[in-house]
């Protein structure tokens, strides 16, 4: 008997040496989650902060605590008035919105159509076309962006305004997109094919095909590519530099930089304006969380 | 058959397919294509923005890419001082060149039009020859500006690629765990993703201030005074580290989600069976999780060598290019070339900016040789 108890007293320590165990490491663990999460977020809640303290703290209190929690009693508006006295923040809102709805809205007609047209039809070419696309996608913007100023500086349009300093320049060249465009196809070439089949014997046309059949199941890829390119133009920064010349048609992150080229250098108008440049989409990405990361991942590689 | 792309209208699968596909592709062709081609067309001119009126385009061969790619490697003798016959030096105790590209000296005329690049002197090692060891050599190059900003895309991606990457493949395997509030962490890492590189670059420009910066503040205080103050994107030295840091900071959530993404697929049964093997945790890592993440790590990598050779936003905002060129980029120059000088020189810009895609391209294959890839062709 008294062997037994010995061996079940053994087990029962280990069992508790086991449990101190995985308390101690998940503390360790939950420590140092906690810290880098201190570290992603410094910079997003200092920002915050200090758009919501006058002008002279935002400096004076860098080094204690209220850099990061503000004092309720100081709480000021100021910041935020000043962005609106010193730049047209609404146009700019309104230019920045504009631009990347319509991108994002026209680009997802364009390119979901051309996908269904590489994918779902039958016509010569289009293995060569698909193809081609596919190889489209390695130029980055960033290489043609020089000579695509050249060319749109001599194309014509509509008006005599021109390209250049207008909404169609920095709308127009980003509506197709190749990358777009091979996530669609991925998505529409996995669907069954029966479905298209059976509607065409009942006569159905093609947009009647696409626009019934194809869409509502392709609500995920659908979604991957607005985020994908909501993200990519609602921070595009170096084509609206080169193109816009007045405030008429400047966007959020080109209108930012009006704040270091006349003196004084308010950083707490800068702060204010950084945050209602990021608040939107910060709200935006904790509403609708799980959709950025599957978009995020399935524009990655699978496995 | 006849298929029809309306209702009524009766009208060629081949028709129907060119209508619903043709926005896209004429405006791939004339927003993508025919840019790219141009520049490949453009970079053999010297076009200008804004064409000076006596002196229309012409073509030039391979001038911009003979400006470009130039380089030779000479033995350099710094320049003496008149009084005490030594080798003169500046303020900071460098040892003083003297160059002039239209006029070299003697023995150096098949090297006008060059500048200097890089100064070094051989070590004074028994293996050394001795015509070498202990002199100076310069590395001398028709545009300097271009192969340091060349340098600057090599250097920023030998650190930030493996660093970004291991950085996110540690997070991926911390939330992957099955523990409470990982989601709220996830959301966490991820947040400086979805806020804009122009906006971030703004941010850390203050917070890099050197004397008031929120972050030689942390420094001090964690180290208890030991680190700092940096003088960070002011300081030749610092300000690209200063880069590096804010561009993994951003970046690193993104890859986290791919890298979490490549966790999940892995097969629970693996681990189970392994751990019945008597497998530890690092071994479990280094035998299962590695091999099963292959081809995460390669997208990773890969993506991540590209956006370092795509770098401008934060340079343009945060540096622009400087301090000393310390931060200048190939894209960067590219566009200060094409577009911010006076006239816009397009046909060099378009020369930098075909050596650049070459330099994608490279990658981009290396990536198709290396990752086993789904090609969508053969299904």
């Amino acid at each position: 008997m008294a062997t037994l108890s010995e061996t079940q007293q053994q087990a029962r320590q280990a069992a508790q040496a086991a449990r101190l165990r995985r308390i101690v490491r998940q503390a360790l663990t939950y420590s140092l989650m906690t810290f880098l999460a201190f570290f992603f977020l410094f910079p997003i809640v200092f920002m915050l902060v200090a758009s919501v303290k006058p002008d002279r703290l935002v400096i004076s209190e860098l080094d204690s605590i209220r850099a990061f929690i503000p004092d309720p009693a100081v709480l000021t508006l100021e910041n935020f008035q000043g962005v609106f006295r010193r730049v047209p923040f609404e146009q700019y809102m309104f230019n920045s919105i504009f631009i990347t709805a319509s991108i994002v809205i026209g680009g997802l007609i364009v390119n979901s159509m051309a996908a269904f047209a590489l994918a779902r039809m039958q016509w010569p070419g289009r293995k060569t076309l698909l193809a081609i696309i596919i190889s489209l996608i390695i130029i980055p913007f960033e290489a043609i962006a020089v000579p695509l100023l050249y060319q749109v500086n001599r194309m014509p349009w509509l008006t005599d305004g021109g390209w250049l300093d207008s909404y169609h320049v920095q709308i127009i060249p980003f509506l197709a997109d190749a990358f777009s465009i091979y996530l669609f196809y991925q998505f529409f070439i996995s669907l069954p094919k029966d479905f298209d089949e059976a509607a065409r014997v009942d006569g159905a046309g093609f947009l009647r095909i696409y626009s019934t059949i194809i869409l509502p199941l392709s609500r995920p890829v659908f979604a991957t590519v607005a985020i994908l390119q909501f993200l990519q133009y609602w921070s595009f920064f170096m084509w609206p530099l080169m193109v816009t010349r007045g405030e008429a048609h400047r966007p959020l992150m080109v209108g930012m930089q009006q704040f270091f080229g006349e003196a004084p250098l308010v950083w707490g108008q800068i702060m204010a304006y950084a945050a209602m440049v990021t608040l939107p989409v910060l709200i935006i990405f904790l509403m609708f969380q799980s959709w950025f990361v599957r978009g995020i991942t399935s524009s990655g590689v699978k496995g | 058959m006849q298929h029809k792309l309306f209702g009524r209208y009766a009208l060629g699968e081949s028709a129907s397919a060119l209508l619903l596909g043709g926005p896209a592709f004429l405006l791939l062709s004339i927003f993508l294509a025919l840019p790219f081609v141009r520049a490949i067309q453009l970079s053999f001119t010297n076009q200008f923005l804004v064409q000076p009126r006596n002196q229309p385009a012409q073509n030039v061969g391979f001038d911009n890419y003979d400006r470009l790619l130039s380089f030779s490697l000479i033995q350099l003798d710094p320049q003496l001082d008149p009084e005490t016959g030594d080798w003169q030096r500046d303020r900071r105790g460098d040892v003083v060149f003297r160059w002039r590209p239209r006029t070299p000296p003697a023995g150096y005329e098949n090297l006008v039009g060059f500048n200097i690049l890089y100064t070094f002197k051989a070590p004074d090692l028994p293996l050394v020859p001795e015509s070498v060891a202990g002199r100076y050599h310069a590395l001398m190059a028709k545009d300097p500006l271009f192969w340091r900003a060349l340098f600057n895309n090599f250097y920023f991606a030998l650190f930030v690629v493996p660093i970004q990457s291991a950085f996110a493949l540690g997070l991926a395997l911390l939330v992957d765990q099955k523990l409470r509030g990982m989601t709220l962490y996830r959301t966490i890492y991820f947040s400086p993703v979805v806020t804009a590189m122009a906006v971030i670059s703004v941010l850390w420009i203050f917070l890099y201030n050197p004397d008031r910066g929120l972050i030689n503040r942390l420094l001090e205080t964690l180290s208890f005074g030991g680190l700092g103050p940096f003088r960070w994107i002011n300081d030749p030295h610092e300000a690209m580290p200063a880069i590096m840091l804010m561009s993994i900071w951003q970046g690193a959530g993104f890859q986290m989600v791919i890298f979490l993404a490549g966790l999940q697929n892995i097969p629970e049964d693996l681990y189970e069976a392994s751990g019945i093997d008597g497998a530890g945790t690092l071994a479990k890592f280094r035998f299962i999780t590695l091999p099963m993440l292959r081809n995460s790590i390669v997208f990773v990598a890969i993506t991540t060598t590209i956006l370092a050779f795509r770098l401008f936003t934060q340079v343009e905002v945060m540096t622009g290019g400087g301090p000393e060129n310390a931060t200048m980029t190939v894209i960067w120059y590219a566009i200060e070339q094409g577009w911010r000088t006076g006239q816009g020189n397009v046909g060099y810009a378009s020369a930098i900016s075909v050596i650049f895609v070459s330099i994608v391209l490279i990658i981009s294959i290396l990536q198709r040789g290396i990752i086993r890839s789904d090609n969508v062709l053969e299904r």
